[in-house]
């Protein structure tokens, strides 16, 4: 496997390979770092990673599910982000910053 | 008659009367508490007036009321109701106490009419009217044991009734603690009595006491008779628990009069009495009674000999008396006993309060070597306290001179006594005709001591009153206990009335030698003479030769100060056994408690407190550091499942 093809042409692994870096980048975005924007967008880094595997299953393996699946998956980001974008707005509104230690505020 | 509400009524009437004071104790002023606590206790001494004369009228054999109240420990085969009886023993018992009681309770209103906590006091009296009737009515010894507690707590109280002065206050301690350990001592023998016969009623052990005596010093009769008297010796202050009596003298001398002196200290002869046949079956119980009994009473005399506070020299008097009534127990002459009990509840209250008249006369000095010469300023005083004085040095025919000689007589005849205990009896007797008439020289006759400026003067009626009662009775008491030998000289031949009384509730001394009139008549004189002989010597001593005291006192230097410091037996009891309890507590206290219990415990905690704060550091209530938990977790189960 160790060869030069495995340069050359681009297989399953390779978009595996990308998937999980993209997963493990937005996995820290969410983790560590503290603007909400920031987090909002290491999550849909997260998802897209996922939707790079799920399509790139779906096309070596010659079903359709997996495509299906991204499109469910990009549905959700979508609304996740409408969501979470709102609740910065009126974060923001309130205390001039989005910094995800506000959101304790939210305890009831 | 109804039995049951007259002995409720003579048991609650103190008991209420306490009630009463007690909750008005702030309220109620010295008379009016006082005239209701008498009322109480005089109320008290009729009903038993009525009760004892229902007793006479019975059968000789059936004399016995039996009232059970109610069931009040039912434990599997085990039960104990809370009963109460009355035979002709303790019939003579709430006589005394009743009647005794109310004349000190009269007493008590002039005595206490000065003071601010007179409710206090006379509620305390009325609750010890009541725990000591409870104790020689009980039918069980449970319910004894009540009785046994209480009057020891209302006697604590009392000791310590002025608790401002801490030394009071620490004699009514030292009374407590010093009768704890005799009453722990009295449990450990209900306990083996009730191990052995299944029974705590006295009805029951008395009629299971087996008839052959028990030979061996490990028996369970014998150990479980001597635990009873180890709980006697502390309530009736004997050798080696007598050290709390004389300082209980601390209390008002009412109290003394009538708490150590005529009723309390008489619960354990009592309890021997009631007991006696148990008693007889254990040989070697009774010689133990007999030599403590006796050298209680020369131990306790000597000591009187040289002490200087009235009240001391009284109870130390009491002491020794007491010890005559266990050398009578000892020596199987219970009916002696009972007698002496009685004859000393007379001419003792008397005494006492006639040295609370002195005291109360003289402003509440105590001290003998400061009075003198009062017998013109306190006649009824002096000459009811003279007939007490007769009485108690044993001069015919005061009340004393019959139950003396009684215990005297039985002593050197009966087959558990011998000559040495007679010959220590009649040392004994004269000491007490010495320190006695030491009292009286030092007190009433003589010159005055005291200052011009203090003018002593009589009672009032409520003072005297009970001391002209006490003292008719101190000088005719000892008639219903004429023996055989005097009374058939006298005109009508009286009977011993008493051991008529008493024939079914003592067991007769089996085997006892008849008694030869002449050999009595030797013994009655030898002891009679001897005391007069002490008492003229003490007289000439302290009143004709006021020099001789101290020249005797030079000329036996380490002796006299050996008897004024009381044989230094409340100085060995603190070095031998006070002081290396307090050590042993201490370091138990420093070793076990604060470096072995304690630190363990901070140990576990520090522990816990250590891991807490570990795991409260993860738990921060930040979102994001929980997503990291949840991601490391996934990570490594997806590792060790994939490494499998």
């Amino acid at each position: 496997m160790y060869n030069l093809n495995w340069f050359s042409q681009i297989g399953l692994q390779h978009y595996l390979l990308l998937s999980s870096a993209l997963f493990i980048c937005g996995m820290a975005g969410v983790l560590l770092r503290k603007n909400a924007i920031v987090i909002l967008m290491s999550i849909e880094l997260m998802l897209n990673a996922v939707n790079i595997s799920f399509v790139a299953f779906s096309h070596y393996q010659s079903k359709l599910e997996g495509q299906i699946m991204v499109f469910f998956v990009m549905t959700i980001a979508a609304a996740e982000a409408a969501v979470g974008l709102a609740i910065m707005v009126s974060i923001f509104k309130r205390f001039r910053e989005v910094n995800i230690r506000f959101f304790e505020r939210l305890k009831g | 008659m109804n039995h049951p509400l007259l002995i409720a009524v003579l048991i609650l009437a103190p008991l209420i009367g306490f009630l009463i004071n007690g909750l008005r104790y702030q309220k109620n002023s010295a008379n009016l508490s006082g005239i209701l606590a008498t009322s109480a206790a005089v109320l008290s001494f009729f009903v038993s007036v009525i009760l004892v004369s229902e007793i006479f009228s019975l059968p000789q054999e059936s004399r016995k009321i039996v009232v059970q109240f109610f069931e009040w420990i039912h434990v599997d085969s085990f039960r104990v109701n809370f009963g109460f009886l009355l035979d002709p023993l303790n019939s003579i018992m709430i006589l005394i106490i009743t009647g005794v009681g109310s004349l000190i309770h009269l007493f008590s209103i002039g005595y206490m009419s000065h003071d601010h906590g007179a409710a206090k006091y006379f509620a305390y009296l009325n609750l010890f009217l009541f725990n000591m009737l409870i104790l020689v009515l009980a039918d069980n010894l449970l319910v004894m044991f009540v009785g046994w507690e209480g009057v020891g707590l209302c006697s604590y109280l009392l000791i310590g009734f002025w608790f401002k002065d801490s030394q009071k206050a620490a004699a009514g301690m030292k009374a407590f603690v010093t009768n704890r350990v005799g009453d722990a001592a009295f449990l450990l023998g209900i306990f083996i009595l009730f191990l052995t016969f299944g029974t705590v009623q006295f009805s029951d052990l008395v009629a299971m006491a087996p008839s052959v005596a028990e030979v061996s010093w490990w028996g369970p009769i014998t150990l479980g008779t001597l635990f009873l008297f180890v709980g006697a010796t502390g309530k009736s202050a004997q050798i080696p628990l007598y050290v709390w009596l004389p300082d209980a003298m601390a209390g008002p001398t009412p109290v003394s009069a009538l708490i150590h002196a005529a009723t309390m200290v008489t619960a354990g002869v009592y309890m021997i009495i009631r007991l006696n046949p148990l008693f007889l079956a254990a040989p070697n119980t009774m010689a133990v009674i007999a030599v403590i009994g006796v050298l209680t009473a020369v131990v306790a005399a000597c000591i009187g000999l040289l002490q200087n506070d009235i009240k001391k020299i009284l109870a130390y008097s009491t002491v020794s008396q007491l010890g005559y009534m266990f050398l009578a127990c000892g020596v199987g002459a219970f009916g002696a006993a009972l007698f002496h009990l009685m004859t000393h509840a007379f001419f003792k209250a008397l005494m006492f309060l006639g040295s609370g008249s002195v005291i109360h006369a003289m402003h509440e000095e105590q001290d003998v070597r400061k009075m003198g010469g009062l017998k013109k300023y306190l006649p009824i005083t002096h000459a009811t306290f003279f007939i007490g004085w007769l009485a108690i040095i044993g001069m015919p025919p005061f009340a004393g001179f019959f139950s003396k000689d009684e215990i005297l007589g039985m002593s050197f005849q009966s087959p558990y006594g011998n000559a040495a205990f007679w010959a220590l009896g009649v040392f004994g007797a004269i000491l007490t005709a010495f320190y006695m008439t030491r009292l009286m020289a030092l007190t009433f006759w003589g010159k005055a001591r005291f200052s011009d400026k203090l003018h002593p003067h009589e009672s009032p009626w409520t003072m005297t009153l009970p001391l002209c009662v006490l003292a008719f009775l101190s000088a005719v008491g000892g008639w219903i206990g004429i023996p055989h030998v005097i009374g058939e000289l006298l005109p009508g031949h009286p009977e011993n009335f008493l051991e008529k009384f008493l024939e079914h509730s003592i067991l007769p001394i089996l085997d006892l030698p008849k008694a030869m009139p002449t050999m009595e008549y030797l013994l009655m004189g030898t002891s009679v003479l001897l005391a007069a002989l002490s008492a003229y010597f003490a007289y000439t001593m302290y009143l004709l030769k006021p020099e001789w005291p101290k020249k005797l006192a030079d000329k036996f230097r380490p002796l006299h100060e050996l008897v004024s410091n009381k044989f230094y037996v409340d100085e060995i009891y603190e070095s031998s056994l006070i002081q290396p309890l307090i050590q042993l507590s201490k370091n138990i206290w420093l070793y076990v408690d604060v470096n072995l219990i304690d630190k363990t415990t901070y140990v576990v905690s520090d522990l816990t407190k250590g891991c807490g704060g570990f795991v409260r550091i993860l738990q921060n209530g930040n979102a994001q550091t929980y997503a990291t938990y949840i991601s490391i977790g996934i990570v490594l189960i997806l590792s060790i499942l994939l490494m499998r």
